[in-house]
């Protein structure tokens, strides 16, 4: 399908696709088995410029807004899910600043990233406080002309890899949801310690572990916003991150129906390539109809978001919970085609079913989007 | 310091078609890239400028006007500008006179320090463009180029790729130089590079734009025709003689003396 791509869009894509095809697929099966972070791929990332696509030119940025930002994720992800997530989280981690930073910590901030020099991560999830955000233990003590951070944060893609960390914790408990605050915390601050590394089921070449942070004191001018944002910086961060998490879906997705396509026309039973039976076909076509639904709706989502409108959170959720949804059951169709082939790590498949499942538990997971979506339907009917 | 690369558009697959009339490539409706060995070379020209904290690359080829595609690839690379040749005057140049008509180009370009190409054409595998231009420019070079030790605005230390192992020369500036794969691994274009290479201006030079001399360019200037392609057989036998330098030199020596009798 044509969707209409500028032609800067479409440059993202080939450079993205290629460095996915040349330098990402060859190692991904090595990387997912030794689990280590792909430092040698982050850097061609940051040399082909990829790290700015959606960081504003005045921050040494492409200038690109979250379309930019799916499309190269949809490639890089199509290469591997979890080597792709150094760049996407990265992303997540800098939606606070693009989205509520001043001009001087966007200035201090965003062109190390936008190079590619540092990385980020975003940390707002805790041991008791996953779904349930409003109930994050971590705290922020004002004094004097600075902060003291305390707590743990669990699960933090890019935790122990990035430079940039915007954390979301408590300054107020007085004031529930509304006692929460976001800050920005450089990795070398005293007092941020990290946890082991996580032994996880997909995505594993992700580095995922606890931020700790013990009497750490970080300045006042790292404070996102104003006091008792903290949860709207949150929210906001999600609306524009979901669609890359989609993305991520729909890169393993895609890569799962290409490689079912090449399986099924050379594997060969009773005498015919599978992909003449007429249940193999049946299953090909769902799922290559799937998968243009989700990018489809993706674009739309994306391209709504990047024009400004307000209330985004709906789309965004829907084309998060519609994507990972779709990939989960493509990327389980992928195997089921593939026979005991496909259960068998030689083979690419079974990884990208492991990959998948993570899209629909992370940034919110889809019962949680379901939320989202029907309580704004909700909403919008009543008003 | 000025760099210039030389590069040449190629068929991208190795599986291509030969004209049975003029004995060359067939090149429609097959995609072209950059020569694979000459990507080794713009990368050196790239790290060589790195490395100098400064300096100019250009990229010049020769070809029909497609080959801009090439050089605005080399453009996305990190060179900083990019000549194409192309003039009908220069059809079927064989490499006596395609090594001419860069080095023209060459000339006009002036105040360079080094030139660099890849080892050889996917297409042609003839590696005499090089040391062609390196003739036709009056200058020294050395080929099959696997690492550059040392440069200094006047000299060069190198190491040339033997079978065996490696040479080390030392080579006054400007030289040309053709480099082997083992020198680099090429990057990948930068999004800030295709950006700049689709506004670049690529200029196309014509025979008359580089004072070519007409009786050697182009089909009627080249003194050779390629007659049939084929491939040529594996070196076979050889022998290698191990010992003390003065066991060697004896064993040699009887060898020869056998060899010379017979």
């Amino acid at each position: 399908m044509d969707y209409l791509l500028t032609e800067e869009q479409q440059m993202i894509k080939d450079l993205c696709r290629q460095i996915a095809e040349e330098k990402i697929k060859p190692v991904a099966a090595e990387y997912d088995e030794s689990g280590e972070f792909a430092w040698d791929i982050i850097k061609i990332l940051a040399e082909s410029d990829v790290f700015g696509i959606y960081i504003p030119e005045q921050y040494g940025g492409m200038g690109g807004g979250v379309m930019d930002l799916a499309i190269a994720t949809e490639e890089l992800s199509w290469g591997c899910g979890g080597i792709s997530l150094g760049f996407a989280a990265t992303g997540l981690g800098t939606f606070p600043i693009l989205l509520f930073g001043n001009e001087e910590q966007k200035q201090k901030y965003l062109p190390d990233i936008a190079s590619g020099k540092k990385l980020a991560a975003f940390c707002l999830t805790e041991a008791e406080a996953g779904s349930d955000a409003g109930s994050i233990k971590t705290t922020a003590k004002k004094e004097g002309d600075h902060y003291v951070l305390n707590g743990t944060k669990q699960w933090i893609t890019n935790a122990g890899e990035a430079e940039v960390y915007t954390v979301v914790a408590i300054t107020d408990k007085s004031k529930g949801a509304r006692g929460a605050s976001a800050f920005i915390v450089d990795k070398d601050t005293p007092g941020v310690s990290f946890g082991k590394k996580e032994n996880k089921m997909g995505i594993r070449s992700s580095a995922t572990r606890e931020v700790i942070f013990t009497d750490c004191k970080i300045p006042r001018e790292n404070l996102l916003g104003k006091e008792g944002l903290g949860f709207i910086v949150a929210m906001k961060t999600f609306d524009s991150s979901r669609p890359g998490v989609a993305a991520q879906a729909l890169g393993i997705a895609q890569r799962a129906l290409d490689e079912v396509l090449k399986y099924t026309h050379e594997r060969r039973q009773f005498g015919q390539a599978i992909s003449s039976f007429q249940g193999v076909q049946f299953m090909i076509a769902d799922m290559a109809t799937q998968l243009e639904a989700a990018r489809a709706l993706i674009y739309s989502a994306a391209r709504m978001i990047d024009s400004g409108a307000k209330n985004i959170a709906k789309v965004s959720a829907m084309c998060k919970m519609y994507a990972s949804d779709a990939a989960m059951k493509i990327t389980t169709d992928a195997v089921q085609l593939f026979g005991g082939y496909g259960y068998m790590k030689e083979y690419p498949v079974e990884k990208l079913m492991r990959d998948a499942k993570i899209t629909q538990i992370y940034e919110g997971t889809n019962q949680i989007q379901r939320g989202v979506i029907a309580s704004s339907c909700i909403k919008e009917s009543l008003s | 310091m000025k760099i210039l690369v030389l590069i040449k558009q190629v068929p991208e697959t190795t599986d291509v078609k030969i004209d049975p009339v003029t004995n060359t490539l067939k090149r429609e409706g097959v995609q072209s890239i950059i020569n694979p060995f000459d990507m080794y070379a713009i990368e050196e020209a790239l790290r060589i400028k790195e490395r100098l904290g400064g300096g100019e690359v250009v990229a010049i080829s020769m070809g029909p006007p497609q080959a801009k595609d090439a050089l605005a690839e080399a453009i996305s690379m990190g060179c900083d500008s990019a000549v194409l040749l192309s003039d009908r005057k220069f059809a079927g140049s064989d490499t006596y006179a395609t090594s001419y008509t860069l080095s023209q180009a060459v000339r006009k370009i002036g105040d360079f320090k080094i030139i660099l190409c890849g080892k050889q054409a996917s297409d042609g595998d003839t590696a005499q463009v090089g040391p062609g231009i390196s003739t036709h420019l009056d200058i020294p070079q050395v080929t099959y180029v696997k690492k550059i030790e040392e440069l200094t605005p006047d000299k060069a230390r190198v190491e040339r790729m033997t079978e065996e192992g490696y040479d080390i020369i030392e080579i006054p500036l400007p030289a040309v130089f053709t480099v082997v794969k083992e020198i680099n691994e090429p990057r990948l274009p930068s999004l800030k590079g295709k950006m700049r290479a689709k506004k670049a201006e690529i200029p196309v030079w014509t025979a008359e734009d580089i004072s070519c001399d007409e009786e050697k360019i182009g089909l009627d200037g080249s003194p050779t025709r390629v007659v049939k392609v084929f491939t040529p057989p594996p070196r076979e036998g050889g022998q290698i003689l191990e010992g003390e330098p003065e066991e060697v030199a004896r064993q040699l020596a009887e060898f020869l003396k056998d060899v010379v009798v017979g």
